[in-house]
């Protein structure tokens, strides 16, 4: 190996003939060595990933054992009281609602985000649009939390107004307290929703690139709407993709702390008005009593860190999955 | 291929120039503020010099509850501006994080809205070497309740209404138990909206504590730092329940007496079975400490508040916060300077700074055995 | 390239004799639904201008397929409606970018000044105006420079090894996890340090635990973009490397590394922008401070983004504006990053265009 040392020079012609064997290259010490430094580096990944199952459910095992309530159904979080008493019930409905609510809002909007930059935007301001999306999922999730509690809470008072007062009878948009701050779920959602957006938007603007030429010209050739060579021709293609894309979303909206932590009023009550202030989530709950726990509360909320946990591994895997899936299908 | 190479380097020279340019911008800064923050505090450094003796320079880390936060800030900031190059760093991380530091030894002292419990004290024992650790109430402060309701200035209610309202029992302003207690004030048909903390907190074990202790059977829940009854909404931190009771028509809160002080929130005065319902003030409360007992053993100071008083013009709902230390067995590069800074506070200079804080000095038969506690510290 | 075809698709219709609406019809429509929008909102006495912008958005879809099916059919109809739609999703996403971006500037100048950055919050009343981000700045720049130092590393390494010798079962698992592990919530990260690293090697609060934390968030995101621009590195390259008797080792660090070095500074410096406003993991780790720290191994620090949450929950004007500066001073910071990320990515698109 210290026969080549400049490969931009000219190599001896001398050199030449032995390095077309491949075999002795492989067993060179450089080679084993950077094989083995890469190699490693995988395989400390894989440790670390191990390693925050590992330390976390010790932790959570303690936790769950010394509790005095079902950790599963129980709604309040009192783990620093003797006897502890706390369960994770309200903190799955709550990050269920305000997931599915942001999921909900996010989506569609997402999906023409990403038509339009993809199909709709004349070509040449399509990509500084492109990036204008970018610089959404670049503002730090604290500054979506400070706006959030500061300016679209208070903003959003005038929205649920008026959809208790027309839309009151879904019993989800009413209000039983007119007029209450919005800390809720729902503004939550919303919140979770504009952070999401980049995400869904990004992934599904891949999937609709790789969309085949031929068969939007087959559409157009037949005489088709824009709007029928889209739903034709490029939906049906990227469906998978869209789907895995909305889940990297969810896995997101899941695990989003600062922003809930700021702008939900969170109790240890469900509700299914979801403009009232309560619930809580996962993260937001951590975030909040990790402040006055004791060691036995951390643990406490280390297992209630590790349920989030398991819940993004699962909706993260499933989406690279379907992504895993759709690649070999179309290869 | 060696055009590309020449640029992918220049590109990889302009990321660390980005980089390190963040650093270089950085590279000049200060802690000294005191140019700018002169005007707020409203004791000059010559006046807060005369009342501390410095010790040895040294670095303290001390954590723990948050409902102190503010009078700690003006302490260590008074401190440090008369020994310069001590530097203490309090953190208002709560009261049970504040004694789990303590108990790891990371902390030179803790701040607890409540005193230890015996299992914490058996704990301490490892921490202390040869003696324990013991509680010094240092700034007791009351527990304000804030309310918002336009046209109605001096409201009035006691402990079983107070209960009433926090659990949901009584829903609106008008409601003929409140009415009952306000003859004279015009009370609106508003919903009421109560507002608790969604962190945990030693302000809201006290609050309850008090709800327990004088409202019997209205309130049925066991107490503790985190919220129990159902219903109201919340936000974190006195700070921030402060902050909604402000901007909510028809709402009520708890929070210390500062942060209603600070953002000119009327208080409700509390008919206690006194003579006349009492108002909320550092006198007040310091009437009630005064009335309380030592249940703490050896040096330990922890007090005993008897929240159904009947006594004239005390403030039930008291908080009192202790400065949590080992009696024996501190850590000898700690301790010189912990002294120091706790004989300051419970001085009569750092005491004295307490009641433009909101909160209320020690009555001075407690505060004599906390001076004489801190000297005894080894 | 799709779009040159649909464009001349557009003037087939005409050629086939359909009438078709003059090209400004849309944006005349828009300006009607958006004054009779206003127009209903200030007359109703609406207080929000979301619902405004609703009312008008609903006008003018409604207005506009109504027009469009009179004149030219309903499938064109159809069609203006899903791009007006198109368009409004677009705008919406917009609204929200602007509105945060034009609250933060306008209230974090209050206070931003040359003091505010060059001064820590040491003997600040919480309450009272004064203090600065200048702690938090350099436990920031700290925190992130040495969870840089530890996830750039791994992350390339494992990206060369994913690419360049990356085959079975192994390969298989790290491509997985490193997919996973981008979705772990940045509350776990935190939690698991604070697991393994405070509670059971029993190391105290530092700059250098936070580090750890956003060092695991960091890793997968490097992986990533890393994994992409070296599988953009053409073949031909390594080939006649390799044909020239070049080791595989010197081969990666010569010839691959080198020609896709744009693509990884951008990838990397996207994910330093995005661990550096990471606040939960920081929150549980580094302790907070009010003075300036500049020993990230020992002793409590602050960061940029626990900065602006501690300001926010003291909850008063004086701090909610050093909240609002600091949130600009951290988005600044961000977007400095990004722009420069992309700057490169665009000044190498010829060699590394993929995107």
């Amino acid at each position: 190996m210290d026969t080549i040392d400049d490969i931009t020079g000219a190599p001896p012609p001398a050199a030449a003939p032995p390095a077309e064997s491949a075999p002795p290259a492989v067993t060179r010490v450089g080679d084993r060595v950077f094989l083995g430094l890469s190699r490693g580096s995988g395989i400390t990944l894989l440790v670390i990933m191990a390693a925050i199952a590992v330390f976390l459910t010790v932790r959570a095992v303690t936790a769950i054992s010394g509790d005095h309530g079902n950790f599963l159904t129980t709604f309040q979080w009192n783990a620093d009281a003797t006897p502890p008493v706390f369960g994770i019930g309200v903190l799955l409905y709550g990050t269920a609602v305000s997931s599915v609510i942001a999921m909900v809002l996010a989506v569609p909007v997402a999906i023409g985000i990403a038509l339009f930059i993809s199909h709709y935007a004349p070509r040449r301001i399509a990509a500084p649009l492109a990036y204008l999306v970018d610089l959404l999922a670049a503002v730090p999730s604290i500054v979506y939390g400070l706006w959030g509690a500061l300016f679209l809470v208070p903003h959003l008072q005038g929205l649920n107004l008026w959809m208790d007062h027309y839309l009151g009878w879904t019993v989800v948009l009413k209000q039983t307290y007119q007029g209450t701050a919005s800390r809720s779920l729902f503004s939550v959602g919303i919140l979770l929703a504009i952070m999401v957006l980049p995400v869904i938007t990004n992934v599904s603007r891949e999937v609709f690139r790789q969309v085949p030429r031929a068969h939007e010209e087959a559409a157009l050739a037949l005489g088709a709407t824009r709007w029928e060579v889209v739903r034709m021709a490029v939906l049906p293609f990227a469906r998978s993709g869209i789907i895995s894309a909305s889940m990297l979303g969810l896995g997101r909206a899941l695990g989003e702390t600062m922003a809930v932590a700021t702008v939900l009023s969170n109790s240890s009550t469900i509700t299914s008005h979801i403009v009232d202030p309560g619930g809580g989530t996962f993260a937001q709950n951590i975030a909040v009593y990790f402040g006055e726990a004791t060691p036995f509360g951390r643990d406490a909320l280390i297992a209630s860190g590790l349920v989030l946990f398991v819940i993004t591994l699962i909706v993260n895997g499933a989406a690279r999955l379907i992504i895993a899936r759709r690649k070999e299908y179309t290869a | 291929m060696k055009l590309q190479r020449k640029s992918g380097l220049r590109a990889l020279a302009v990321g660390a120039a980005a980089v390190s340019g963040a650093l270089v911008l950085t590279a000049c800064g200060s802690d000294n503020n005191s140019t700018t923050a002169a005007p707020s505090g409203g004791s000059s450094s010559t006046a807060a010099a005369s009342g501390i003796t410095c010790g040895p320079k040294a670095n303290l880390l001390a954590s723990g509850s948050t409902a102190q936060q503010n009078a700690v800030n003006v302490w260590v900031k008074n401190y440090m501006q008369a020994c310069s190059g001590s530097e203490i760093n309090y953190k208002g991380t709560g009261s049970g994080a504040g004694v789990t530091d303590f108990l790891n030894g990371t902390t030179a002292f803790a701040g607890s809205d409540s005193a230890l419990k015996p299992a914490e004290i058996t704990q301490s024992k490892k921490v202390c070497a040869g003696g324990q650790g013991i509680d010094l109430p240092m700034a007791p402060g009351p527990i304000a309740i804030g309310y918002n309701v336009p046209g109605v200035s001096n409201l009035v209610l006691d402990a079983d209404t107070l209960a009433k309202i926090f659990n949901g029992r009584i829903t609106h302003w008008n409601d003929p138990a409140i009415a009952k207690l306000n003859p004279s004030a015009k009370l609106p048909s508003t919903p009421i909206q109560t507002f608790h903390r969604s962190d945990a907190s030693g302000t809201t074990d006290n609050f309850t504590k008090y709800l327990i202790g004088a409202a019997g059977t209205d309130w049925p829940y066991s107490g503790g730092k985190a919220w129990q009854a159902k219903g109201g909404q919340s936000a974190t931190g006195s700070a921030g329940v402060a902050a909604q009771v402000k901007q909510t028509a028809g709402s009520i809160g708890y929070f210390e007496l500062s942060y209603a002080t600070s953002q000119s929130i009327s208080t409700a005065q509390l008919n206690t079975g006194a003579a006349q319902p009492v108002t909320v003030s550092s006198d007040s409360a310091s009437k009630d400490v005064a009335a309380a007992q030592v249940v703490g053993t050896g040096g330990d100071l922890a007090l005993k508040l008897d929240y159904a008083t009947k006594a004239d013009g005390a403030w039930p709902i008291t908080l009192v916060t202790y400065e949590i230390v080992c009696d024996k067995g501190n850590k000898a590069a700690t301790l010189p300077a912990t002294k120091a800074f706790l004989n300051y506070i419970a001085g009569t200079q750092g005491q004295g700074a307490l009641t433009a804080l909101g909160y209320a000095p020690l009555p001075d038969a407690i505060a004599t055995k906390v001076r004489a506690a801190i000297s005894s510290l080894s | 390239m799709s779009q040159s075809v649909t464009s001349q698709s557009a003037a087939k219709p005409s050629q086939f004799g359909r009438r078709r609406l003059p090209r400004w019809t849309p944006a005349v429509i828009a300006l009607v639904a958006v004054l009779v929008g206003t127009g209903v909102g200030v007359g109703a006495g609406l207080s929000s201008h979301i619902q405004w912008g609703l009312i008008a958005l609903l006008l003018f879809v409604v207005v506009n397929y109504a027009v469009t099916a009179a004149v030219e059919g309903p499938r064109q109809a159809k069609d203006r409606v899903v791009t007006s739609l198109v368009w409004a999703c677009f705008i919406i996403a917009v609204v929200p970018l602007y509105s945060l971006v034009e609250s933060t500037i306008a209230k974090g100048v209050k206070v931003l000044d040359g003091n505010f950055l060059t001064h820590s919050m040491d003997g600040v009343i919480t309450t009272g105006p004064g203090g600065g981000v200048y702690h938090a700045l350099v436990g920031t720049v700290e925190q992130v420079a040495l969870a840089s130092l530890m996830a750039v590393p791994i992350g390339l390494l494992t990206a060369v090894y994913l690419v360049e010798y990356g085959r079975g079962r192994l390969a298989k698992a790290v491509t997985f996890f490193v997919d996973v592990m981008t979705g772990v919530p940045s509350i776990v990260a935190g939690l698991f340090v604070l697991s393994f690293w405070i509670l059971i090697l029993g190391f105290g609060y530092s700059g250098f635990a936070g580090s750890l934390a956003l060092a695991i968030l960091m890793i997968p995101v490097v992986v990533r973009s890393t994994e992409e621009m070296l599988k953009l590195v053409p073949n031909e390259l390594r080939e006649a490397s390799l044909a020239l008797g070049v080791p595989k080792w010197r081969t990666i660090i010569k010839v691959v590394l080198p020609t896709s070095i744009g693509g990884i500074t951008t990838g990397v410096m996207l994910a330093v922008a995005r661990i550096t406003g990471e606040t939960a993991p920081v929150l549980l780790l580094v302790f907070g401070n009010q003075l300036i720290n500049f020993n990230p191994f020992s002793g409590a620090q602050s960061s940029l983004p626990y900065y602006v949450y501690e300001q926010y929950a003291a909850g008063n004007p004086a701090s909610y504006d050093r909240a609002w500066a600091a949130a600009l001073v951290l988005i600044a910071f961000v977007m400095i990053l990004n722009l420069v990320a992309r700057g490169i990515a665009r000044w190498k698109a010829p060699t590394s265009s993929g995107r």
